[in-house]
């Protein structure tokens, strides 16, 4: 950490609101009462950090690290990109962490009773690092839709949740990808609640160049997290 | 340029990727910071998360990132405090429970070079959260030190002590209370950082 770098605000422009009633959990769950600004201190200008030995060889693909007599089922994908801060600069050798459902729509995790086969040769969950130039590469099948009870007939649209760090712990994101065209998209509380002009920025963007001739389908989708800037000397 | 990538909700089913160990999969962060030859005061952090209508959360995630024993975070202490990862990761029960066993942080400087108070720097995010939360969780016995934080001193002084962990002294050690309530009348004080 460089002391006299800040990172800019939260975007609170291009960010769901806190609380969105058409998404029913966040009435009982969003607070209410406004957040405090506070100044970033060391605590928030520095993060975690893992190495290559937090990786294992098979993390980032998801085809693999959870086959046990075969390969999982479904439409297998190549979801790559590149993680940048606000300037357009890379942000090298940071985690990324991924889950989602299998191709049937169906989680692994015991909460999840929706009516669909579990696949055995599919875990769900991946990690990687980016390169030295904020590049990312996963393998894995396309998640099918899955139904929810937030309302009546709610599905929600095929989706990978993305959760990473960046190199400071201000500068965390959970977020999720979606997927061009997908026709639940306009039905979706939770994608419905990002401010329109902001969607499409969680949209991966079907890629010839990603895709590998005979093998799998790529999506590029880029993440954009919040850049250190130089702090003005009152601030500091 | 470029625009930030807007946040979505960590949703209901992150345990397996995030918090795997359960399912059988390591994962990069447990609820344990401390080994057998970490030093500092060992102490245990309990809590719950609660929503607006008093009720349990059991499914929220939450990660705590803290200075050593001695005020370093591990990326400003290269090579000697590197066994001290100071980054932790709980899911929640059915009764949205949540505990850490860790070391209680020593004192890092605040904005203008004065120390600031012992504190933990906390992320919460569970299905209903669109936006993940930040929050930080000081100590009870550390009056003086908290009377002169620069952080606590910009929270209104009638929410103050929703940052503020108890403490109980048990035959095994403190244990600190820490309960996070995501709405209502004592709504967590929750930051714009
Ligand atoms: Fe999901």
């Amino acid at each position: 950490m460089k002391p006299n770098l800040v990172y800019g605000a939260r975007d609170w422009s291009s960010h769901p609101p806190l609380v969105f009633p058409a998404y029913r959990s966040t009435t009982t769950r969003g607070p209410k009462k406004p957040l405090v600004p506070i100044p970033q201190t060391l605590t928030e200008l520095t993060a975690p950090v893992y190495g290559h030995d937090a990786i294992g060889p098979l993390d980032s693909d998801l085809t693999r690290n959870a086959a046990k007599n075969g390969e999982p089922l479904g439409e297998r994908i190549i979801v790559a990109g590149r993680v940048l801060d606000e300037a357009g600069r890379p942000v090298p050798h940071t985690l990324i962490e991924i889950w989602q459902a299998n191709a049937a729509g169906r989680y692994i995790h015991r909460r999840d009773q929706h009516h669909a086969p579990l696949d055995p040769n599919f875990h769900g969950a991946g990690r990687c690092l980016t390169d030295a130039e904020g590049r990312y590469r996963f393998v894995t099948i396309r998640p099918g839709p899955y139904p929810w009870q937030n309302h009546d007939n709610a599905w929600r649209p095929s989706h990978i949740h993305f959760s990473l760090f960046g190199h400071a712990f201000c500068t965390r994101l959970v977020t999720q990808m979606y997927f061009p065209g997908d026709p639940l998209l306009a039905h979706d509380p939770i994608f419905q609640s990002v401010p329109a002009f902001a969607r499409d920025r969680l949209i991966s963007r079907f890629s010839l160049e990603l895709t590998e001739p005979g093998w799998a389908t790529g999506y590029a989708f880029d993440i954009v997290l919040r850049g250190p800037r130089e702090t003005p000397m009152e601030n500091r | 340029m470029p625009a930030q990538t807007p946040s979505q909700t960590v949703g209901p089913y992150f345990a397996y990727a995030l918090t795997p160990e359960p399912y059988g999969y390591p994962g990069i962060a447990s609820n344990r910071l401390v080994d057998i030859g970490t030093p500092g005061e060992r102490i245990l952090l309990r809590g719950r998360v609660l929503d607006g209508a008093g009720e349990p959360v059991e499914d929220a995630l939450l990660e705590i990132w803290q200075a050593d024993a001695s005020g370093r975070y591990p990326t400003e202490a290269p090579g000697e405090a590197r066994g001290f990862r100071g980054f932790g990761r709980c899911g929640t029960d059915a009764e949205g429970r949540f505990s850490f066993e860790t070391v209680k942080p020593g004192r890092v400087p605040g904005p203008d070079g004065k120390l600031q108070a012992p504190h933990i720097a906390v992320i919460v995010t569970a299905r209903g959260l669109l936006n993940h939360l930040v929050t930080r969780i000081y100590f009870a016995d550390e009056v003086a030190a908290n009377a002169s934080d620069p952080i606590l001193a910009l929270v209104p002084e009638d929410r103050r002590a929703t940052l503020i962990a108890r403490r109980e002294d048990h035959p095994g050690g403190p244990v600190y209370r820490f309960d996070i309530h995501l709405q209502g009348e004592q709504e967590t004080v929750f930051f714009d950082v």
